[in-house]
């Protein structure tokens, strides 16, 4: 009985808070394009369901494929980065610039250059730059996190470089590219809203412009149930990397 | 009796200061010497300069074991968490060159003999403390080495292992008899497992004492009781006592 309450404990405070806001909205009267009580809401969101899945699955997509390609490169990168020590001191200052300047502040600049006909093209490259540094330094600390011990013992045993490489650096380095991967996502998807936010075009699809457009228009229930959208996406990627780093750690350490 | 490594006059400076010597060691083939000393005294810089693992800042070290002949084996297990126990094993001769068949026979053959047969697919994460050191020294002796080298081995581990351990080593090393240099801050262990006990001094250190233990290897059954085990580890204690103290 209390197990059950205490899983039940976070629903009710939520129907609890749901409930005090559509009857604060009826009894004050509050105008609808002000806060729309949770009903009308829902109402958006199931007439408005299917063309925000839509939404949802442009900037999911452009998010992925950024994603795809933020991975590749870092860790190449990564991998010459480690190999090369003069590599490393040339790229790093670049990296740290590119890390500390605001993706929004970019923005911008990448829209005028992926052109108007193009914003799919600004929203990949945001997404990448920001899902890059995550899998970079992730990558960049993994190939180096290697036991003293293990070095001494590949020393010891006359290992090549490419020894070292393929049955050291690389296998150690699996949990912290695991955890850079994981950390992106959820980067990718900030930069390809980000990135929806500033192109602010009708050509792009995704869900960021459905709260922005939703925005010019008062239509404040639709900003909601995109937002819902928008969250209920965040929450069910991060899950499934959640569980896709748990399965992998396993799978390397077996256990 | 020929040796199979030498330490001669050598010292070995780091950024701190002198961290060891000068020393001079010698390590006969099949001896099982204890280099026992106190914290900081420099007994795993000479152990990793046997394994030529460090060069002297001067001095000479001269090795007679070549590539593959000496193995180490350190306080930690150290073994790599993403491979089975049977592939940890046989990593030294993947290195060096064997086929993968061969090597993972062998590596078999070898966790048999250290009592570890049935637990080759288990992985690091999924062994005792004690069982991982043991998959630890199947990996040192896979190679048959001619030089074991061993760093505090048994140090994390609680008495009763660190005891079996002690008498298992002793009972692999009648097999082929390699030199066998550890390292412990154990009195007690460094005389039941060594022929030989070299006391070290305080860093900068020195060879403060070189002792024989009588006595057959494996040893008998309550060794430790025996009067010849209590009066070579008092002197070991003594000689160390002299050595902090100087």
């Amino acid at each position: 009985m209390m197990r059950l309450l205490t899983r039940l404990a976070p629903w009710l405070l939520i129907g609890l808070m749901l409930a005090s806001w559509e009857l604060a909205c009826r009894a004050w009267q509050i105008p609808v394009y002000f806060l729309p009580p949770p009903s009308k809401i829902a109402t958006a969101l199931i007439e408005d369901g299917p063309s925000l899945v839509a939404a949802a699955w442009y900037t999911l997509s452009k998010a992925l494929i950024a994603l795809v390609i933020a991975s590749l490169v870092a860790q190449l990168l990564a991998l010459a980065v480690t190999v090369s020590g003069i590599l490393e001191r040339t790229i790093q200052p670049i990296a740290v610039v590119l890390q500390v300047t605001p993706v929004i502040a970019i923005a911008p600049l990448v829209n005028i250059w992926a052109g108007v006909d193009h914003p799919e093209r600004a929203l990949i490259a945001l997404a990448s730059i920001v899902a890059f540094f995550p899998i970079y330094s992730g990558a960049v600390t993994g190939l180096r996190a290697v036991d003293a011990d293990l070095v001494r013992l590949f020393d010891l045993y006359g290992a090549g470089r490419w020894q070292r490489l393929t049955r050291l650096r690389l296998p150690s380095a699996v949990p912290f590219l695991l955890e850079g991967h994981k950390v992106a996502a959820g980067l990718a998807i900030v930069g390809a809203v980000v990135a929806e936010f500033v192109s602010g075009s009708g050509k792009v699809q995704g869900l960021a412009w459905r709260i922005l457009d939703a925005g010019n228009r008062l239509q404040t229930a639709k900003m909601f149930a995109a937002l819902l959208v928008l969250g209920a996406m965040g929450v069910a990627l991060y899950a499934l990397l959640q569980q896709a780093e748990r399965m992998g750690l396993k799978w390397w350490r077996g256990r | 009796m020929t040796s199979i490594a030498a330490l001669r006059e050598v010292e070995v400076d780091y950024a701190a200061g002198r961290a060891l010597g000068p020393v001079s060691l010698e390590i006969g083939a099949g001896e099982t010497v204890a280099l026992v000393g106190p914290s900081g005294c420099g007994k795993s810089t000479a152990l990793r300069l046997l394994a030529g693992l460090e060069a002297p800042t001067r001095g000479e070290v001269r090795r007679a074991a070549g590539r593959g002949e000496t193995a180490v084996v350190f306080q930690a297990p150290t073994l790599a968490p993403w491979l089975s126990a049977r592939a940890n094993v046989a990593l030294p001769l993947e290195l060096a060159g064997a086929p993968r068949a061969d090597a993972y026979e062998r590596a078999g053959a070898a966790l048999a003999q250290v009592g570890l047969a049935g637990a080759e697919d288990k992985r690091p994460a999924q062994l005792s403390g004690g069982m991982a050191m043991r998959v630890s020294l199947a990996r040192a002796l896979v190679t048959q080495p001619k030089l074991l080298l061993l760093d505090e081995p048994f140090a994390a581990l609680d008495e009763i292992t660190r005891r079996t351990l002690a008498d298992d080593v002793l009972k692999l090393w009648t097999q082929t008899r390699p030199a066998i240099v550890f390292v412990t801050h154990n009195v007690e262990e460094a005389v039941y497992m060594a022929s030989r006990v070299v006391v070290m001094s305080r860093g900068p250190g020195r060879i403060a004492a070189d002792l024989a233990v009588a006595g057959p290897i494996p040893r008998p059954p309550h060794f430790r009781t025996t009067a010849a085990f209590r009066e070579t580890a008092e002197a070991v204690s003594t000689a160390l006592a002299q050595g902090v103290a100087a």
